[in-house]
């Protein structure tokens, strides 16, 4: 049986919203989060912002992460921001990964995404932001 | 009110308050001191519904079935609040909580609840603290609380004293009738579901499960039913439920109900104590240093751990 006293694990979201079904990158995080003792609620592909926020909700997630491969970010990622904020009143921290030039990355930056990881990022940086970010929520 | 990060109150939990509601089952999780307040005040309204608990392998199609049920349930105009738990690493404690990809969209809403669960180091099927999940769940108002447990094998029987129906998720070609005969798993079955009923083999499992039940019924009077279903092409579904069902009400009628329900309490009230004093005791190891010398004794083979343990629980409380 596992110590009562330990830290309780930092509880994050992975879900990809949109259409698009690359969802290898995602996963790979998912795996690199749970390896850092984190509880990763993967939920999946064609997520509606309405059904992210929803999760974030019933699984209270200390943070988000959100990937994205299919272009519609600049649509979906501040519409989860939106609704975040409406359902919840408090800012859960959101990051988010894929293909997304450095025009948008900047804009979305300035709209309350936390961090933005692109190709060529490694496990260690997005786990140690990640990290970060949610003892920061807690 | 609730802030997000702050305590939850029983009376915003009653009143179907979601963030509430989520907020309370991570304090009960992480075992905080709040979390036996709400704990405390809302268990008289405990105890009133289905708790219905999935049990099997991976993979079979427990996280499906419970979509599905799900769908059903909502159909016939229900709620329901789901529990999920998937296994804690060993190494890192962390885990991936994968049930909740098979929970479809058409199923959310405001009657629908989906909270996935660590296993965070306990055995069995069920986390620590999944007991007190569902409580809060059923005092949030929903009419059914679904319970998913750990892809299970043999022995992973921790479900019984959380569900009140326990369904026993299996599929074609698991193993020959022999394996139904064997202790554990198949003893704790109200309903057997063989899954993916669209393969080949079904027919033979449910013959092979159909024979263990006609062996006789279980303890309590009851002769398990068996249930063939999939999920790809949703089948068998409506019925899976009715057999469910069909349990609930002979439990219900039964004249051993008030005494197995007495039985369970009791089982927890040893459980409890068992957290409590050890957890006392470990803490009191690890820092009254007059005790180390005691364990320092136990090392050098002088005094046997019985004898060390007779010494740390109080005469007259042994």
């Amino acid at each position: 049986m596992a110590e009562k006293t330990r830290r309780t694990p930092l509880r994050v979201l992975i879900a990809k919203p949109g259409l698009d079904g690359h969802d290898r990158g995602a996963k790979i995080v998912a795996r690199a989060l749970r390896d850092a003792g984190m509880e990763v609620i993967y939920a999946g592909l064609r997520q509606t912002p309405e059904e992210i926020v929803r999760a974030a909700v019933e699984e209270d997630v200390d943070l988000i992460g959100l990937s994205i491969l299919s272009g519609a970010h600049m649509a979906l990622f501040p519409k989860v921001l939106r609704l975040l904020k409406k359902e919840t009143g408090t800012k859960i921290p959101v990051f988010a990964g894929g293909i997304i030039p450095d025009e948008d990355a900047r804009r979305l930056r300035r709209l309350g995404i936390r961090a933005i990881f692109g190709p060529g990022a490694s496990l260690q940086e997005i786990v140690t932001t990640a990290q970060r970010l949610a003892r920061g929520a807690a | 009110m609730t802030s997000a990060r702050g305590t939850p109150t029983a009376a915003a939990i009653v009143r179907g308050d979601r963030r509430a509601l989520a907020r309370a089952i991570t304090l009960v999780e992480s075992g905080d001191e709040a979390a036996d307040r709400l704990l405390r005040a809302i268990f008289p309204r405990t105890g009133r519904v289905p708790i219905v608990g999935l049990a099997g392998p991976l993979g079979v199609g427990k996280s499906s079935l419970v979509n599905l049920l799900a769908a059903h349930l909502r159909a016939q105009g229900r709620s329901v609040g789901i529990v999920a738990v998937d296994p804690s690493s060993p190494f890192s404690g962390g885990s991936v909580l994968g049930d909740r990809i098979r929970f479809d969209r058409g199923t959310g809403g405001p009657d629908v609840f989906f909270r996935s669960m660590a296993s965070r180091g306990a055995a069995g099927g069920v986390a620590e603290a999944t007991r007190d999940v569902v409580r809060l769940l059923e005092a949030a108002g929903f009419d059914v609380v679904l319970v998913e447990t750990v892809g299970s094998g043999q022995v992973d029987v921790a479900i019984r004293g959380v569900a009140t129906t326990r369904v026993v998720v299996l599929v074609p070609h698991l193993g020959d009738q022999v394996q139904t005969l064997k202790a554990g798993l198949f003893e704790i079955a109200d309903v057997f579901c063989v899954n993916k009923s669209d393969l080949p083999g079904s027919e033979i499992a449910e013959r092979d499960l159909s024979e263990l039940a006609s062996l006789g019924a279980g303890p309590d009077g009851w002769r398990s039913r068996i249930v063939r279903t999939s999920t790809v092409v949703p089948s068998g579904i409506p019925q899976l439920w009715s057999a469910i069902e069909a349990h609930e009400g002979f439990r219900a009628g039964s004249p051993d109900h008030a005494a197995e329900q007495r039985k369970r309490l009791e089982e927890e009230i040893v459980d409890r104590v068992r957290d409590v004093v050890s957890r006392d005791v470990a803490r009191r190891l690890a820092t009254d240093p007059g005790l180390r010398t005691l364990v320092d004794q136990v090392v050098a083979r002088k005094l046997d751990p019985r004898s060390a343990a007779d010494r740390l629980v109080p005469k007259g409380r042994r």
